[in-house]
């Protein structure tokens, strides 16, 4: 049940420089899971301590923004991708 | 009887662009009452007509570009930006009569998306995920490929980003304190803010304290780059500040929510992190007189999760 996640490029060091990664999960929160198991320390990014995705992070399946979906418990399916946007930096 | 026979009238611009700097000091007591020998002071750079610090550097290269002739009417003005330099291009561009490009990355507010092409100025988008600096290279092979057709600005290595700083930011910032600022505490961006105001502070006053703001290395601060995990501007110079200050993005929304509903001063992200700053700061020196940049207001964000 692969999904594609596109990593943006602040978080690369984590999935060793890889823009696209192939994670297993039938929710955004199981994927998110799944990532940090294969790449330890970059959940803590994304995931506050009460396991909420932050609230200034991005995340779309395909090309919806999951706080219009169910945010963590957005269902999603072989071949999805899950995109993660970064905030738009300096200048 | 001709316009130039007449005498200039007092606050009266003949352009916009007259109408940059010179920005208000706001006086920020509200979270220091424990602390009655400190004073907080914030630069109010939203009063600029674009409504932020960037109307500054963008100013003062077009400037500098017209005078050594690298900009001519016959190039159009073409840069990335995150937003607020667009916004200063764009106005800048339809006051002076040079038309604008910009690049921006697609997850830019929709906003600053409309306001810049309010102005007219039109706008090519960059992959999201690859952010600031996706837009940075891709201008970089538009400009590649039509060299004769566009003039660069190039904000995050044009030394005349800075110079605005030096100019007049520091000297009015200097003028408004009466020369009794401690420590000055700056957001990073490209770092134009902070490199040029506090080198011009410091050469004021050597014993100025200079402090920069940076967000963590993933964050929601629009405009703030992490230097560790971004291109590194040319212009940056890390020897200009004393110490460096990481601030989350939940901490900075907080402080711009709290400046917006206790006093009343509706600003944007990144102020929010430059408050948080300088409360720290505070707290370790207090007897600081300390200034700070606010470098927009909150307007500009209503669709992004600051507010929503
Ligand atoms: C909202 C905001 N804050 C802070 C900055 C940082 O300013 P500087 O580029 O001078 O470092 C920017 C730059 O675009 C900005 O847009």
């Amino acid at each position: 049940m692969a999904v594609t996640v596109r990593i943006p490029t602040p978080l690369r060091r984590f999935t060793n420089d890889q823009s696209d990664v192939e994670i297993d999960g039938g929710t955004v929160g199981e994927v998110v899971d799944n990532l940090e198991a294969a790449y330890a320390g970059i959940k803590e990014k994304l995931v506050d301590e009460a396991g909420d995705i932050r609230r200034f992070v991005n995340v779309y399946v395909n090309d919806e923004d999951i706080r219009f979906l169910d945010g963590a418990q957005t269902p999603v399916k072989a071949g999805d991708s899950v995109t993660i946007v970064p905030a738009i930096a300096g200048g | 009887m001709s316009n130039s026979t007449a005498p200039a009238l007092a606050g009266v611009c003949p352009l916009i662009i007259s109408a940059i700097g010179q920005t208000p000091l706001l006086k920020i007591e509200r979270f220091t009452t424990h602390l009655p020998d400190v004073s907080i002071f914030a630069k109010m750079e939203m009063f600029n007509p674009g409504g932020s610090v960037k109307d500054r550097p963008a100013l003062q290269m077009i400037l500098d570009a017209e005078a050594s002739r690298e900009l001519t009417h016959d190039r159009i003005i073409l840069d990335s930006t995150s937003g607020n330099t667009g916004i200063a291009y764009a106005m800048i561009g339809a006051a002076m009569g040079y038309e604008v490009e910009l690049v921006m990355p697609e997850s830019v507010s929709v906003e600053r998306r409309h306001v810049i092409q309010a102005y007219g100025a039109r706008l090519v988008l960059s992959d999201p995920l690859e952010g600031s600096d996706g837009a940075i290279l891709k201008c970089r092979d538009i400009l590649a490929k039509n060299p004769d057709r566009y003039y660069k600005p190039d904000q995050y290595n044009n030394p005349s980003n800075p110079k605005a700083h030096e100019l007049h930011t520091a000297p009015e910032i200097w003028e408004q304190t009466e020369g009794r600022v401690t420590h000055f505490i700056a957001t990073l961006g490209t770092s134009g803010t902070l490199v040029g105001t506090g080198r011009r502070l410091k050469a004021f006053d050597p014993a100025v304290r200079v402090i920069a703001i940076e967000p963590p290395e993933f964050h929601g601060i629009e405009g703030l780059k992490n230097m560790d995990v971004s291109i590194v501007p040319g212009i940056y110079d890390d020897s200009v500040w004393d110490e460096k200050i990481q601030i989350e993005t939940e901490a900075s929304y907080e402080m711009a929510r709290r400046l917006t509903r206790e006093l009343g001063v509706m600003v944007g992200q990144s102020c929010g992190a430059a408050m948080a700053g300088a409360l720290q700061v505070a707290e370790r020196n207090p007897e600081a007189t300390i200034v700070t940049i606010f470098p927009d207001s909150g307007e500009k964000y209503m669709s992004t999760p600051l507010w929503q």
